[in-house]
């Protein structure tokens, strides 16, 4: 007996299998101890592994506050890197509970693969790059030229679209992968680079020279980046969303992960609800967490505000500007719907 | 444990135990692996049909008539944004087919000198052709592929810059620009007249052969069928009155705009995977060769043959048939090493094929799709190779 | 003997000859080489005019133009691109592979934690080293050892976890060398047996199981390892229900050991079908079981007649291995290209030099199997020519 445990332990071991039931992804989460969280294989900025091995970024720690949500505890996630192709069929086959990977919520990915998403933690828009001695002042100079893109995502249907819709020629050349529509662009091969504003400025930055390329002022499109669960569990898809608002909600009341102790002891009804501190309230345990859960999420990460500028604003290389990511109260597009 | 080893009786030579009877084992040993495969089909079927159901994920065919939306590069065909996911596939294709036929065509006829020559009796050839060999054979292909595509790359000028050679042709990073050719009315005609010239060619090579053997004589067989074929065409083309203008390439704001364009990453993949494959294929050139008996080429040189008409009547047609099945599974392989175009995005079928797959989401039908086209080339590959592999066997007495 | 008096033998021997002219002297083997008739005069002036054409460049920008020592970028950047090197140089950038070595071989793997993976590295070493020396003596401990144990405790030490005191190195981190080590290493290990079972089960006279073998063989060796991979990513966890999850890079090893398995198979076929029939009719005589038949009579001889197809599908599988970008993991070759978009080294010379460090480095291994097998095969050649 004891050796056919022994055996089956080293199996599932060398194997790397593990198992769980479906029926609750929050039931199943908890029971296994951990959130199972889909991000990409390596984007400066919002999924990469560091020196030490630990990942960092802006979409790891939106999957950090879920766990801290979850457990209190913000480091109880696994990662599974996921390449473009294969992180459809990770998050429909349960192989992961949440995809956070700079994803674009498009109505055809929300209904014919089963996904739902609900909050969005990036708001982006595509944009062009050009060398400067181009001399290209507009997107709509861009006839003839040679566009380097990335393929099988919403940024080569919007370039087909967009030169479509104003009659202009281009020439795709396309990558697979990241890495190598950037060194295709460095080596000359094309004339512009396409893809999100967040990544325009990342790539730039990557450049051997950055100064002599700018980035053109057309956005052709929307590009809301927002976690995606399965379809058909609306308590995970509560707790996601809700997790996710919390971050906004928090930088909406001044409370960062340096004085959220403090703020325990405020008379602000709305933040005592919030932090879970107003007497009798039922708010985190009818999400099925605990009251503490915002509590923990900000204790976790932080802020909206704080996630942003530690991994891709000014705290970071990437330097990218809050735009419309900013608060609705400052002009931006996060708004967080009121936690009562 | 014990105690039933002491209490059991010495099994008798006579029984008729079924486990004892190769036939019986045999047919349970079948219907176990049966069984276990059938079980297992049927655990993954349902698995996915649960998975895909439980997250509502559209299922079936129908998509591949929808708009695609995305542009590819490189196509032999008509292909727009506008095109269906269906023409995607089948660009990928046709772009994996021309790699394959141009490849294996340079492949063949690379790796049959460097194979030749590393037989040479001029040491310098020799060793130059096994350095080739060596190097090629022991690095990976997709190595091979990324060097050439960064040499490419690297090597070339920006386009305005381009290298400008003879009948109005530039070379620069975004590939070869030549003049394109448009037909006019009429030229059906010359494909009409080719196909015609060649019908001519083969009967005439017949004819020769028949005549051959009747009376000794024989003809440049070579020439007059190469007069043949591009003669008829050549004819017909003036005949109706030279219906051909071509489109110049001329300088646009980026890029040259017009004309046709080899483009670098066909260029790159079409040089590595040609000369990865000429490596492997020097090598079965070699043991072919090597492998006919010294016996034959002395025999012909008794007999009074000249060295070329050894090689050619002699040591050729026997080191054919050792050939033939090593380089079919070469053929093969460069085939399928096409599907390396995808790492420096040359639109083959792998590459389109995943980007509908990425842009659908529909996972289980494309690869099924991919799958099943990947298997057809290779069985049609395989059964013309057979055949004609049969047909040369026969010549053996 | 010496009492020999018959005068008409020689007492003396005769003196050697001197060599022909043709093998003694320089200008002979010239002769006899490179300029024996007009037409091996012209190869010859072709080939070295080749040479002269490409040699003093690739050696140039190999070795005397090449940039040794630096840390970042502008040792291999010319003075416009914002280095140190007069405009017009073309040189490799071996600073660049100096100073990213680590990375090239142990990926994103923990720096505190990368002696775990040393230690497997020393542990292959010795144990692989004395397996491949025919002479020494306990092969069968020695290939226990090497493919049942090492795998364990190799996977434990780099993997970790609590249970063993090691911090927990998950797979996304490994890369470079060491996973394309590893790869090669389990696919090697894995394909060879089940190859030799697909390849009986493919000559096997129960039509079934023959049937399913014929059927698996064909179809992997139709498509593409990239294709394999790719389901292998992408379709396995739809394969799977909901929940289970197979780690990526087993997934890998999975896909690249079925690849491998497929063409070994089809080698060992071969090699099983060149063994005359009268070996397994005298085995069955002496009334040996199938097994019996297959491992002691049928086997040896046919793996010994095979072993250059097997040795050369091992370097298939090793070079394979970088397919496994692919699925996004990060082999030798891929972590090399990783570091090219990296702003401290980014250069012109940058990518050829990493792609010829990494072609060296695939070279030097698949070189040295093949050099290997060459030697096995006049080892083991007990002179039954035929």
């Amino acid at each position: 007996m004891k050796k056919t445990l022994l055996s089956a332990a080293i199996g599932a071991a060398v194997l790397g299998i593990s198992s769980a039931a479906s029926a609750a992804t929050l039931d199943d989460v908890k029971a296994k101890g951990f959130v199972q969280c889909g991000v990409n294989t390596g984007l400066a900025g919002f999924a990469q592994p560091d020196a030490s091995g630990a990942w960092k970024g802006f979409d790891v720690d939106y999957c950090r506050a879920v766990a801290a949500a979850i457990f209190g505890d913000a480091d109880k996630v696994k990662y599974t890197p996921t390449t473009a192709q294969s992180r459809f069929t990770a998050l429909q086959s349960g192989e992961v509970d949440i995809l956070a990977r700079n994803t674009t919520w498009t109505i055809s990915r929300d209904t014919a693969l089963g996904f739902n998403f609900r909050y969005v933690n990036y708001y982006d828009g595509q944009g062009f790059m050009v060398p400067k001695s181009l001399n290209v002042k507009s997107a709509l100079e861009l006839s003839g030229a040679a566009v380097c893109v990335q393929s099988g995502t919403t940024t080569e249907l919007n370039l087909a679209d967009y030169f479509r819709t104003n009659n202009l020629q281009y020439n795709p050349v396309v990558f697979e992968k990241l890495e190598e529509v950037n060194a295709a662009y460095q080596a000359g091969r094309c004339d512009v680079y396409t893809t999100d504003q967040s990544g325009l400025y990342a790539t730039r930055l990557a450049l051997s020279n950055p100064d002599e390329h700018v980035i053109l002022p057309e956005i052709i499109s929307k590009e809301p980046l927002a976690p995606a669960v399965r379809q058909g569990d609306d308590k995970w898809l509560d707790v996601v969303t809700w997790v996710g608002y919390a971050l906004v909600q928090a930088e909406e009341f001044g409370i960062t992960s340096a004085n959220v102790d403090e703020m325990k002891n405020s008379t602000n009804p709305d933040i005592k609800r919030f932090l879970g501190t107003e007497a009798d309230t039922k708010i985190g345990t009818d999400l099925g967490l605990t009251n503490e859960w915002a509590y923990n999420v900000v204790k976790g990460v932080g802020n909206y505000g704080e996630v942003f500028e530690r991994n891709i604003g000014q705290g970071s290389p990437l330097k990218i500007a809050r735009g419309l990511n900013a608060l609705w109260s400052k002009g931006g597009l996060q708004f967080a719907p009121p936690v009562r | 444990m014990t105690d039933s080893t002491v209490t059991a009786p010495p099994p008798k030579r006579e029984t008729k135990s079924l486990i004892y009877d190769p036939k019986a084992r045999s047919i349970f040993f079948q219907v176990l692996t049966l069984v276990g495969v059938v079980v297992a089909v049927m655990w993954i079927a349902h698995n996915v049909s649960s998975n895909l159901a439980r997250t509502n994920t559209a299922s079936g065919y129908g998509f591949l008539n929808g708009r695609s939306g995305f542009d590819v590069g490189q196509s032999l065909i008509a292909y727009s944004s506008d095109s269906t996911y269906g023409r995607a596939i089948l660009v990928g294709l046709l772009n994996t087919l021309l790699i394959a036929v141009t490849g294996i065509i340079t492949a063949t006829i690379v790796g049959f000198i460097i194979g030749i020559g590393r037989l040479s009796k001029n040491w310098l050839i020799a060793k130059l052709c096994m350095v080739y060999v060596e190097i090629f054979r022991n690095i990976p292909p997709l190595l091979v592929i990324f060097f050439w595509y960064s040499g490419v790359l690297a090597v070339l000028p920006q386009p305005r810059d381009a290298i400008q050679g003879p009948l109005s042709t530039f070379l620069s990073n975004r590939g070869l620009t030549f003049p394109y050719p448009i037909w006019g009315d009429g030229a059906s005609v010359i494909p009409i007249a080719f196909v015609i010239a060649v019908i001519g060619a083969i009967g005439f090579a017949v004819w020769q052969k028949k005549r051959q053997m009747a009376t000794g004589k024989q003809l440049p067989t070579g020439w007059i069928s190469a007069a043949i074929i591009i003669g008829l065409p050549l004819l017909a083309f003036l005949a109706v009155g030279a219906p051909l203008t071509f489109d110049y390439p001329v300088e646009g704001r980026f890029n040259l705009s017009g004309g046709g364009t080899i483009r670098p990453e066909f260029v790159a993949l079409y040089l590595a995977l040609s000369l990865y494959t000429a490596a492997f294929i020097a090598e079965i050139i070699r043991a072919g060769i090597k492998g006919v008996g010294k016996g034959q080429t002395e025999a012909a040189a008794a007999l009074g043959l000249q060295p070329n008409k050894t090689t050619q009547l002699v040591v050729v047609p026997q080191a054919f048939r050792i050939i033939i099945p090593p380089l079919t599974s070469q053929y093969l392989n460069l085939t399928k090493n096409s599907s390396l175009g995808v790492a420096i995005g040359f639109p083959e079928l792998f590459s389109t094929g995943s980007t509908s797959l990425n842009q659908t989401g529909q996972a289980v039908e494309m690869i099924s799709i991919m799958l099943a086209i990947y298997l057809t080339i290779s069985i049609l590959t395989s059964l013309f190779m057979n055949w004609f592999n049969a047909k040369m066997a026969l010549v053996e007495r | 003997m010496s009492d020999n008096t018959l005068s008409y033998v020689r007492a003396d021997m005769l003196g050697a000859e001197p060599p022909p002219i043709s093998n003694k002297s320089v200008a002979g083997w010239l002769q006899t080489n490179l300029l024996a008739t007009p037409k091996d005069v012209v190869l010859t002036i072709i080939a070295l005019a080749v040479l002269a054409f490409t040699l003093p460049g690739i050696i140039n920008w190999l070795f005397i133009q090449a940039s040794w020592v630096g840390s970042d970028r502008s040792v291999c950047a010319t003075i416009a691109q914002g280095g140190i090197q007069p405009d017009g140089w073309k040189g490799a950038c071996w600073a660049f592979v100096q100073d990213r070595f680590q990375q090239f071989i142990f990926g994103r793997y923990p720096i505190d934690e990368r002696w775990r993976v040393i230690l497997v590295g020393l542990m292959l070493i010795v144990l692989l080293v004395p397996l491949l020396i025919p002479k020494l003596p306990h092969k069968t401990i020695n290939a226990v050892l090497l493919f049942v144990v090492f795998p364990i405790v190799a996977f434990v030490l780099l993997r970790g976890g609590d249970f063993v005191g090691l911090q927990r190195v998950d797979t996304p981190l490994w890369g470079g060398m060491m996973v394309t080590l590893i790869l090669s290493f389990v696919g090697i290990a894995v394909s060879f047996p089940f190859g030799i079972l697909l390849a009986l089960g493919r000559r096997s006279n129960m039509p079934i199981v023959k049937m399913f073998c014929v059927i698996f063989i064909e179809v992997i060796r139709g498509v593409p390892l990239v294709m394999v991979l790719f389901m292998a990513n992408v379709m396995l966890p739809l394969f799977l229900p909901v929940g289970w999850t197979i780690d990526n890079f087993l997934r890998a090893v999975v896909g690249v050991a079925l690849f491998a398995s497929a063409y070994m198979a089809e080698v060992i076929r071969g090699g099983l079908q060149a063994i005359p029939k009268g070996q397994a009719e005298g085995a069955d005589s002496l009334g040996l079981s199938y097994w019996q038949k297959t491992r002691l009579i049928i086997l040896p001889q046919a793996i010994k007649v095979v072993i250059p197809g097997i040795v050369n599908t091992f370097i298939g599988l090793f070079k394979d291995t970088s397919l496994v970008s692919i699925i996004g993991m990060f082999d030798l070759l891929n972590i090399i290209r990783l570091n090219f978009a990296d702003t401290t080294w980014i250069t012109p010379m940058t990518p050829l030099t990493g792609l010829v460090f990494a072609g060296f480095v695939f070279w030097i291994f698949c070189f040295g199997m093949s050099r290997y097998s060459a030697f096995m095969e006049r080892h083991l050649d007990t002179g039954h020519k035929r």
